[in-house]
């Protein structure tokens, strides 16, 4: 797992994935979507117009990654559980309003990245991605959330010496190996377009 | 009246801690976290507020040293969009008044 993404002569950016590599980028955006949750519009039956105006949830996702991936929007982190009710409250409709549009956004974003990865032409094992245009912002949305996933499993911190430095016995060495490997992926990704 | 007046008015200025808290000013905080990557942090700056490259840079590097960076001020619904938008690209962002 060594590949990463260069920018090719057109601007778009491209990288050689062998059949493993796609396989596991397939798995974990699967997993994201499913994480994610689907969206009201696909319930069965649902009339679309109802669905426009839906509600969305008023409390945080008991779930520590999602609710990493969707934070309140009035509770300074600082504060804490010290927050005040009104910053609750205001967090609490603030969410109601945007939360399903914002898991709208990144269900799109990981299902153009499993669109991407299932539309590869398999050459000697592997195959060679193109992401170009407005790709290239689903597949840094979905690196990105990914990330945030991975990290809050592992409860990554801004010093995590140890995490690195695993042995490969234990559990949560695969885990860390494909952290690493999403970051080089996003960091790579982001070179191409700046 | 008629047409618009384009003569100085003289703007009375409130005392401190007189101002009606409408007319405080909302901001948008981007917080620390471990995850996301510097030049990720950079590159929405310069993206969603089209900052240029030296402004993105510091805000990143505020977020990064000092844990938050005020990111943009305007009205509370300005700032919504603006958190929302930051939600979207999976940077922790905050909205409060600026007191």
């Amino acid at each position: 797992m060594a590949g990463y993404f260069e920018a090719a002569p057109d601007g778009a950016a491209v990288i050689a994935l062998d059949e493993v590599e796609v396989s596991i980028l397939r798995s974990l955006a699967v997993q994201l979507l499913e994480l994610i949750g689907p969206g009201r519009e696909h319930e069965e039956g649902a009339d679309p117009l109802a669905a426009l105006f839906a509600e969305g949830p008023s409390s945080p996702p008991s779930d520590p990654a999602l609710a990493r991936l969707f934070p309140d929007a009035y509770v300074d982190p600082q504060a804490g559980d010290a927050a005040g009710r009104e910053a609750r409250e205001a967090s609490a409709e603030f969410r109601r309003y945007t939360e399903n549009d914002l898991r709208a956004r990144k269900r799109e974003d990981a299902l153009a990245v499993v669109r991407d990865l299932d539309g590869l032409e398999p050459s000697g094992g592997g195959a060679v991605l193109r992401v170009a245009g407005d790709d290239a912002r689903h597949w840094l949305g979905t690196l990105n959330d990914l990330r945030l996933t991975i990290g809050s499993r592992l409860g990554v911190t801004e010093d995590d010496e140890e995490l690195y430095r695993l042995p490969d016995t234990d559990p949560r060495k695969p885990l860390v190996m494909a952290y690493l490997w999403l970051g080089g992926l996003q960091e790579s990704l982001l070179e191409t377009l700046m | 009246m008629g047409g618009v007046s384009v003569a100085p008015v003289e703007i009375e200025r409130p005392e401190a801690g007189e101002a009606p808290s409408s007319d405080v000013p909302w901001i948008t905080l981007v917080h620390n976290d471990p995850v996301n990557l510097m030049s990720y942090v950079t590159y929405v700056f310069r993206t969603y507020f089209g900052y240029p490259k030296e402004k993105a840079e510091k805000l990143m590097l505020d977020v990064h040293h000092k844990g938050r960076a005020v990111v943009s001020s305007g009205s509370r619904e300005e700032m919504e969009r603006d958190v929302q938008a930051m939600h979207g690209y999976g940077l922790w962002a905050t909205l409060q008044q600026d007191r």
